[in-house]
């Protein structure tokens, strides 16, 4: 990108120089892009190294000019973010498993090139079921049976989410796009419908089982939710393996690269399209357990918060992988946990922070075309003998 | 002579592949040249940069002594060259006319009737038969790329590059082809032929300049040339162009179709009541112009495709040949496991026969990875595998992990055949084994299916090259239509018969319909 910028004014140059020279040669382009065979691991690393030092010397002209602030003290705030105390690492940790754990959840789906964009609804549905049942039998199911009947209920939720639009894909072709996509909204209503019945007159919903405490996960190490980071650690470990390692991981990759491929094989296209959305959705409904039982204690519309969403970015940019989405999951926490801390300890609106993030943001995936793509700059020799 | 264009020491690189290495080529005015080259030598690389769709990396285009700078197919036209793709350009709803029309300028105005009469006259120059009210999508190949010409023409164009024209048409139709392009080199134009095969070369050309490895080889008047001249500059040493054909040892039915009849998703008819047997030691050649039911044909027999009710394709086992099997209703998982050996190399490599994005283990598990009860995939076995089809038909790839879709098109093709043979077929089926693949690749391909003949397999063999056809195979079966239009004797036939029963239904057949 900074070379980019750095040969600009040279364009002017060598358009003034061939009109004076009259151009009769022909004129090769001034700039061609072409594909990079490979590139190394180490040149890897230093173009994102580069992309990230990029970003923060463009942030910095930023805060600098814009805001008036020092951008050393600001980076140093957004790294408090994240890293400035132990309760705030654990809440990013927090934050960053209920975004991996849908990620975990898509790779299988995306492997499959199923665009599975209703990770959002079928959160959801884990959790309306783990809420109902939470207050409904809480009081008449002992402990030890209540939380693997959430667990199963939640996972079948999701499950049935993911499933529906997969069997209307095998058996009649339909957009999965469009079809997960709207399963979301009837997810969002449900939701909303139970929030205003367990309301009753309340208010606002508040948390469930208050008083009880009935279907809130125990303290572990400290925090209900450490059991949602280990449970997640294990899933991502899990589905890594389910991938590479098992006979329908297998599946998913070829189903995934060509139908007709599959089809020779003997693959059954349609069975393995459902089976995987129903894993898929099954492991975000498995989210949503987590996030009502470990995490809010409470059910609302926005219980996901739009991670069904950045899970899409997340296991793009981590091509499916799940380990390399615990690290994507990490940057865009630390991130978002970053700019809300410069938003609050320097009053600045909401939007300038999320300016800072996301010139950050841009220049990582923008390092991409760079590790993917060379460019070729018209040899200035050349010109020399015109 | 004089020039009419010239490329100074062209160089073009994609990636780390050198794919035109410093060439230097002059196209004269008022001749027939032909570029030949294997596959991946160069050919069209090397064109494209005239017609405008690539750039060079280095080196120049002079026309008239004068560089000049195409970068677009645009510019192309506006220097007067003209380029028929392998894939036509054309768009499939518009009639003829308004294919023609789409290359207008925007300051021309927009008259269809003008159009028409003067792509008219062009075809009465030329000798072109063309419907100008036709639409694309009722034509035939070979009137696609007879619009394609007239399109290319009716622009202006005095160089005219066709990009391998033959592949597509029969025999028949080539012959009219040449003839239009004498006409055209008649009329002062220069045209530019890509193509790999050499009678076609001798047949049509004044000038043959060679390619290999995207480096300029050298050139000869076509009058001092003969095929092997031509083989050996293209190859780069010595073949023998002999195909072996031993004679079938003790023949024994192993597969019986009888009225097949298959319907696309549309519900046109592709395969008409299609009867016939495969004996073992044989070589049953499958011609016809392509999309005629070559491809249903064969995905019947491997279960991939649904069938009408009351066909039967009938597998006689190896020492089972009292109690047949049918194959009809059984998709290729249940094929395999009620132990019929049957393979099949698809026309579509890493679109069927292959995962691209995986290695070659991953490839070679494509069949196996089910065996067992174990829930997960066995790797063992399949790593052996590919390790030794590596070894045995010398593929090229740098590790056994590489995706196979970054291969070439020869390795592609030998490490589908390789895992299609080590699994001890009984029937092999291969639908365009050779398509794409260079001279050497293509003899390795056809040892291997002699050796299978040899073993005592049935080996089904489409192909499109009738040579080739006639030279390997023991039988000829030729589909028209979709309908089985003759069997016959592929040592006893000419290319004529087959390039007739092509074309041409037989008419009592027709008469049944």
């Amino acid at each position: 990108m900074s070379s980019d910028i750095s040969k600009k004014p040279e364009t002017v140059n060598n358009a003034a120089k061939s009109q004076t020279t009259g151009n009769t040669a022909a004129k090769e382009p001034f700039l061609r892009i072409a594909k990079k065979d490979t590139t190394s691991l180490k040149n890897k690393i230093l173009i994102r190294a580069l992309s990230i030092l990029f970003a923060l010397v463009l942030d910095a002209l930023f805060i600098f000019f814009v805001t008036g602030l020092n951008p050393f003290a600001v980076y140093g705030k957004m790294f408090a973010g994240t890293f400035g105390s132990s309760i705030r690492f654990s809440w990013a940790m927090r934050d960053l498993v209920s975004l991996l754990c849908i990620g975990v959840a898509l790779a299988p789906a995306f492997k499959m090139k199923f665009w599975n964009i209703g990770a959002e609804g079928q959160v959801l549905m884990g959790g309306l079921i783990t809420s109902l049942i939470m207050v409904y039998f809480g009081q008449s199911m002992p402990t030890w049976l209540l939380f693997p009947v959430m667990f199963l209920a939640s996972i079948l939720g999701g499950a049935l989410w993911g499933f529906i639009p997969a069997f209307f894909k095998a058996k009649w072709k339909t957009n999965e796009t469009l079809f997960t996509l709207m399963m979301n909204y009837i997810a969002i209503s449900f939701v909303a419908c139970a929030v205003n019945i367990l309301r009753g007159q309340a208010s606002s919903l508040g948390k469930l089982n208050m008083s009880t405490k009935i279907g809130w996960f125990p303290m572990f190490l400290g925090q209900r939710y450490n059991i949602n980071i280990l449970i997640v650690v294990l899933l991502t470990f899990g589905m890594f393996f389910y991938l590479k390692y098992t006979k329908h991981g297998y599946e998913i990759a070829v189903v995934g690269e060509s139908e007709n491929t599959a089809k020779y094989a003997g693959i059954n296209v349609s069975k393995v399209i459902m089976r995987t959305m129903a894993i898929s959705g099954a492991i975000c409904g498995l989210c949503g357990f987590l996030l009502v039982c470990g995490r809010d204690q409470t059910i609302s519309t926005s219980t996901a918060g739009g991670n069904g969403f950045t899970a899409i970015i997340v296991a793009w940019l981590a091509k499916f992988n799940t380990f390399y989405m615990a690290l994507i999951a990490f940057l865009l926490t630390f991130l978002s946990k970053g700019a809300g801390e410069i938003a609050s300890a320097y009053g600045l609106n909401d939007f300038a922070a999320s300016i800072i993030e996301g010139i950050i943001l841009f220049c990582i995936l923008g390092s991409e075309f760079f590790i993917n793509y060379k460019m070729i700059f018209r040899q200035k020799d050349k010109k020399g003998e015109n | 002579m004089e020039c009419a264009i010239q490329l100074k020491h062209v160089t073009k690189t994609f990636g780390s592949v050198v794919a035109n290495k410093d060439v230097s080529l002059d196209i004269y005015k008022g001749e027939i040249l032909s570029l030949l080259g294997e596959n991946g030598s160069g050919k069209t690389t090397l064109l494209n940069m005239i017609a405008g769709i690539y750039y060079p990396d280095s080196g120049e285009v002079l026309m008239g002594g004068q560089p000049i700078e195409i970068r677009s197919p645009k510019d192309a036209y506006a220097h007067g060259i003209g380029m028929i793709h392998q894939h036509f350009k054309l768009v499939d709803v518009f009639t003829a006319t308004e294919n023609i029309a789409l290359g207008l300028d925007k300051r021309e105005k927009f008259d269809l009737k003008a159009v028409k009469k003067k792509a008219q006259a062009i075809c009465e120059k030329y000798h072109f038969d063309m419907d100008f009210d036709q639409k694309v999508y009722s034509m035939s190949v070979s009137q696609k790329q007879t619009l394609e010409i007239i399109k290319v023409l009716y622009r202006g164009a005095d160089i005219l590059i066709l990009d391998e024209p033959t592949a597509v048409l029969t025999p028949q139709e080539t012959d009219k082809l040449f003839e239009v392009i004498r006409n055209m080199k008649k009329d002062g134009k220069s045209v530019i032929i890509i193509t790999h095969k050499l009678h076609e070369v001798l047949a049509i050309s004044d000038r043959v300049c060679i390619l290999r490895k995207g480096e300029y080889v050298g050139e000869v008047q076509t009058k001092d040339a003969d095929e092997k001249v031509l083989t050996e500059m293209m190859v780069g040493r010595k073949v023998t162009l002999n195909i072996n054909r031993p004679e079938p040892k003790n023949p024994i039915k192993r597969l019986e179709v009888r009225h097949l009849n298959v319907k696309s998703p549309d519900g046109v008819a592709v395969l008409k009541d299609v009867s016939f047997d495969a004996y073992s030691g044989e070589i049953l050649g499958i011609a016809g112009v392509s999309g005629n039911g070559q491809r249903e044909l064969l995905e019947s027999i491997a279960g991939l495709q649904a069938v009408e009710a009351g066909g039967s394709i009938l597998y006689f086992n190896e020492g089972k040949e009292t109690t047949p099997m049918e194959v009809v209703g059984k998709n290729p998982r249940i094929i395999r496991n009620a132990g019929i050996h049957m393979s099949f190399v698809p026309e579509d490599r890493l679109g069927m026969g292959l995962v691209g994005s995986m290695g070659m283990i991953g490839n070679m598990m494509l069949k196996s990875y089910d065996s067992g009860k174990s829930f997960l995939a066995d790797r063992t076995k399949p790593k052996d595998l590919a390790e030794q089809i590596k070894k045995e038909l010398q593929v090229v790839t740098p590790d056994i992990n590489t995706p196979v879709s970054r291969l070439s098109g020869g390795n592609v093709q030998k490490v589908l055949v390789g895992r299609e043979i080590a699994a001890a077929p009984v029937v092999l089926m291969t639908a365009y084994a050779v398509r794409g693949l260079d001279i050497n690749t293509s003899y390795t391909i056809y040892d291997l299916l002699n050796q299978q003949k040899e073993k005592g397999v049935a080996v089904i063999y489409v192909g499109e090259d009738l040579d080739v056809l006639l030279a390997l195979c023991d039988k000829i079966m030729v589909l028209c239509s979709g309908q089985v239009n003759g069997i016959v004797d592929a040592r006893t036939t000419t290319k004529e018969e087959i390039g007739l029963l092509m074309t041409k239904l037989k008419k009592e057949e027709t008469a049944n319909e």
